[in-house]
């Protein structure tokens, strides 16, 4: 990345050829290894965060022995700060439900879900007709596959892949023990893929396409575009597709309003970036880049010189508090230690050292909770208290 | 065939078998990773986290409890960075935990307490939760108290709810900060489905739910002159007692658990068992009386299969589950209540003593029998037949209370007059009892010859399946039986609700076709009952069920139609079975619940 302030905006995600019809017909005539290895060579990550190779969760769910199979789409999207679902699932439904055929057509699923947001419902209407239109057309096509929208009921924790199988056999939305993962042992009992829409959505730019056109963009280790959720203090809020690998300098220099302060990556789960790192951060998947690395689910919260990091840290600490499902000690105690703990601190119950003891806290949360979550609710605490120390003491 | 796989721990090369968590592997080579969440008799929920053990090449440490051992896994169960963590965990649990160890009725047996002291927790730098939320203590059910405050999540009652006992009275609701344990619209455990069996008891970690203890009363009675104090004990106490004062599991205490009570003050030491033998008798009648009704009589109004009713737990679960079944239960009182209606009718008479003189208390391994003895029906005697359930903890605690030194008391003897027992009213502690017991006697009485077992033991209704199934074949009946001649006596055996509800489930759809059916609410029995000893487990329940058999196999006389203290309280006191004496004092009816 130079210093060239330009950032590379690109527009497959929501360019609407309507031309979806043509690509489930021919994307189907092709093999399943074959389609695997394209997904496979375009290197794309899942973009719900985690960023596991989508290719490798489709082939290992795919050499799975089971009559049934399940393919998911991961539409609960809660991070606060992130937006991107709700516009692909309104603007560009067709494209999503058809990458979940073709993950049907490989992995050998005759069913798909999408796990909504239960803040969502009233998107159910359209795309239920999207839905409707969408299996008109697998019959036409003699292809056996169906979607159901399975709401979820507006708990977080749902987001995260194992909870949100939970929540669809109908029990309380709590992340399970892995292994076994749901490649294995998913909705039912039976593999699952589980995809974020965005992810589906670059499938389909994938199959579209082909790999290389994806994989030419981006840098090493973090290939093809991702959606951003920008917001904040930033003159133009809203849902940009951009080339993955930027600096976040360069973002700051479009999106910023000229005083800011820093940037939570990666919504509240995520890390905050103090102006100082801005040159140093790049957004993308952990690899070999120099300097920091900012995996994102998408969310850009920016942040100007008028905002408190304590208050920020505060309002994150608290939606945790509430939305940890309740199951680890580490983050049921631990976010709840973590709210009191800065708090007590800036009352003067608690002297400033013992920002160091929720420190040390905060890296046994990472250590040792059950779920990717739970592993990254700390994130926010240790690098705003990491860079903003002053702010949380007076 | 087993695979070996090579893995090591802590650098020292093992080989264990494949499919083995990394818990049970350490295990294997005499490491005890400690656990809160984890129980023997449940599925892995892996959620207290304390188990935590570094892996080689991974970033994140692992749950020992729910990850199984891989090909070459190197494990450190005790490096820095497991030790930093785990103490954090118990400090986080701390910081939510009602920690007022002296003033808790687990003190001394609380699995946090104990890794608290392990790794000497000597601060509490977290701040501390419990002060600042509200939290009220559930003491309105007469068996069961409980007490979120010192609740730490582990949901072991709730997994106990739903597996062992598919009751699922417990349930967790809310998240985050307010998750907690609690009953349907968060109701009082005396007003929903739950059954009172104790099972949540005996599985929770804390003191978060604990019996509720009658030892004050029980002390008061003994120590007031004006007051005859009796004192029955169940067969199960007799094999678990021990393990409370030190013992192994499966040693039998009988004789000494007698001169116990003896030094502590009751005014008679009584057994339950005579009382189980008893309900052999009527229980084994009303059975032959329902079988010669449907067979001979063709009255289709008799209700078959006939149920047991001697397990207060199981009552209370068909009551709200499965009302529409309340005919087929034995109209039988169980051997507790049984004992407690004569005890001051019979006993009171026999003794020359008041009936409102006496104080009835029994012994036993279930919290649902205190439940029981509440029951409004339960005043035949014309006073409350049983005045306090302690169980076998609650005994255990009045014999350290009272200093005695359990190893040097020689055993004794039960005093006379309802004192006497049978190998058949021991087993009545053990699943599969109750039915072995009726059958040894009502095979005799059909057909004057004894059950064409070995020993009299009937193999195929003991064990720790689940449900169990035996037929026995009635040939060559005495006269007044002629009718069944042939006829395949069906019955079934089932133990841990989760169990009677598969049975009853099948009986329902039509596909079971049993004649009798022995019903336990508690895995194993009684034996397993939510009054015994803590821990209790697969492998403790065996070992009780071995002692109860032995008990069994040891005494003099084995079938309940022969004790002669029942024979003799016939004779003087009930004239006949199901006569009109036992029917008013021994037999009951139930009540259909609602079911949340």
């Amino acid at each position: 990345m130079t210093n060239s302030h330009q950032l590379k905006r690109v527009d497959f995600i929501f360019r609407n050829e309507n031309d979806w019809e043509k690509v489930l017909s021919s994307t189907l005539k092709r093999k399943p290894a074959e389609l695997i290895n394209e997904l496979i060579s375009s290197e794309l990550k899942g973009r719900g965060g985690a960023g596991f190779p989508t290719g490798l969760k489709w082939k290992l769910t795919s050499e799975e022995k089971s009559e049934e199979k399940t393919i998911i789409c991961n539409a609960d999207e809660g991070e606060p700060g992130t937006f991107k679902d709700r516009e692909i699932l309104s603007k560009v439904p067709c494209k999503v439900l058809t990458a979940m055929a073709v993950c049907g057509h490989v992995i050998g699923a005759k069913k798909g879900f999408i796990y909504l947001r239960g803040e969502y419902k009233y998107l159910e209407p359209e795309l239920k007709k999207a839905i409707d239109e969408f299996e008109y057309y697998c019959k036409e096509i003699d292809f056996d596959f169906s979607i159901s929208i399975f709401m979820g009921s507006g708990a977080y924790i749902c987001g995260e892949e194992t909870a949100l199988l939970e929540s669809m056999e109908g029990r309380r939305g709590e992340p399970r023990n892995k292994p076994p993962f749901p490649s294995q042992h998913g909705y039912l009992g039976k593999p699952t893929v589980v995809n974020n829409v965005e992810t589906l959505v670059h499938a389909f730019t994938i199959f579209k396409y082909g790999a290389k056109k994806f994989y030419d963009l981006g840098v090493q280790y973090s290939r093809g575009t991702k959606l951003f959720s920008v917001s904040g203090d930033t003159p133009k809020p809203g849902i940009y597709e951009l080339e993955l690998g930027m600096s976040l300098q360069d973002f700051v220099y479009e999106f910023g309003d000229g005083d800011t302060k820093a940037v939570q990556v990666g919504g509240a789960s995520g890390f905050l970036v103090p102006r100082k790192k801005f040159k140093d951060a790049a957004i993308g998947f952990k690899g070999k880049l120099t300097g920091i690395s900012l995996p994102t689910g998408g969310s850009m919260m920016l942040f100007n010189s008028s905002r408190s990091m304590f208050n920020v840290l505060d309002n994150y600490l608290e939606f945790f508090s509430e939305e940890s499902c309740g199951q680890c000690t580490p983050c049921r105690v631990g976010c709840q230690q973590l709210l009191l703990g800065i708090k007590a601190v800036k009352r003067g119950d608690k002297p400033a050292v013992y920002l160091d003891k929720l420190m040390r806290l905060t890296e046994t949360m990472q250590l040792t909770a059950k779920c990717g979550l739970g592993q990254s609710v700390a994130n926010s605490f240790s690098s705003i208290v990491e860079n903003f120390r002053e702010e949380m003491i007076y | 065939m087993t695979t070996k796989i090579n893995i090591s721990i802590n650098g020292f090369p093992v080989k264990i078998e494949k499919g083995k968590t990394i818990l049970e592997a350490a295990k294997e080579e005499g490491i005890t990773i400690p656990t809160l969440c984890y129980h023997k008799d449940l599925c892995v929920a892996g959620n207290c986290r304390v188990c935590v053990v570094e892996v080689a090449g991974q970033r994140r440490l692992s749950a020992a409890c729910a990850t199984p051992c891989d090909e070459g896994m190197e494990i450190l169960t005790n490096s820095l960075k497991v030790r930093n963590s785990r103490k954090h965990i118990i400090e986080l649990l701390l910081a939510e935990h009602n920690a007022d160890c002296t003033k808790c009725y687990r003190n001394g047996n609380c699995e946090l307490q104990e890794l608290a002291s392990e790794y000497k927790i000597m601060t509490q730098d977290f701040i501390e939760l419990v002060p600042l939320k509200t939290y009220s203590i559930d003491m309105y059910s007469p068996s069961i108290i409980k007490d979120d405050s010192k609740c730490i999540r582990c949901q072991r009652c709730v997994r106990t709810c739903a597996e062992l006992q598919g009751v699922n009275a417990l349930t967790v609701a809310h998240k985050g900060n307010k998750m907690k344990i609690t009953t349907f619209f968060e109701k009082h455990m005396r007003d929903v489905v739950c059954t009172n069996c104790g099972q949540c008891v005996n599985h929770c970690p804390t003191g978060a739910l604990v019996e509720k203890n009658y030892i004050e009363e029980v002390w008061e009675a003994i120590a007031n002159p004006n007051k005859h104090v009796v004192v029955q004990t169940a067969p199960a106490v007799r094999v678990g007692l021990g393990e409370e004062l030190g013992l192994e599991p499966g040693t039998r205490v009988t004789g000494k658990m007698v001169a116990a009570l003896k030094r502590l003050g009751f005014d008679s030491v009584l057994d339950t068992d005579f009382t189980a033998d008893l309900t052999i008798v009527e229980e084994g009648t009303e059975l032959l009386t329902r079988l010669k009704r449907a067979l001979v009589d063709k009255d289709e109004t008799v209700s078959l299969p006939m149920a047991t009713s001697c397990s207060p737990g199981w009552i209370k679960y068909i009551e709200h589950m499965f009302p529409e079944y309340l005919d087929n239960l034995s109209t039988c009182k169980s051997p507790q209540q049984m004992f407690g209606a004569l005890a001051k009718t019979y006993y009171a008479k026999a003794r020359n003593i008041e009936p409102d003189k006496i104080v009835s208390v029994s012994i036993m391994p279930c919290t649902a029998k205190k439940f029981e003895a509440f029951r409004p029906e339960m005043h035949d005697s014309g006073y409350r037949d049983v005045d306090y359930v302690l169980t076998t903890r609650e005994l255990a605690i009045l014999i350290k209370q009272a200093g005695l030194d359990f190893d040097k008391i020689e055993p004794v003897k039960y005093d006379r007059l309802m004192g006497d027992s049978t190998g058949a009213g021991v087993i009545f502690g053990a699943t599969g009892g109750v039915m072995e017991a009726a059958l040894r006697t009502a095979y005799e009485i059909i057909t004057g010859r004894e059950v064409p077992f070995k020993n009299l033991n009937i193999e195929p209704v003991r064990g720790m399946e689940g449900v169990r199934e035996a037929t026995i074949k009635i040939e060559n009946p005495v006269k007044e039986w002629a009718f069944l001649d042939g006829v395949e006596l069906k019955c079934a055996v089932a133990h841990g609700l989760v169990n009677a509800k598969k049975v009853m489930e099948a009986i329902k759809s039509g596909k079971a076709n049993y004649h009798f059916i022995e019903f336990m609410a508690c895995p194993g029995g009684c034996l397993g009952g939510g009054g015994q000893p803590i821990p209790t487990n697969a492998e403790i329940r065996q070992r009780r069920a071995e002692a109860i058999y032995a008990e069994d196999r040891d005494l003099p006389i084995r079938k309940s139609h022969e004790n002669p203290e029942v024979i003799k309280l016939y004779k003087d006191f009930l004239i006949e079975p199901l006569g009109a004496k036992s029917h008013h004092l021994l037999h009951t009816k139930y009540t259909k619940r609602n079911r949340y």
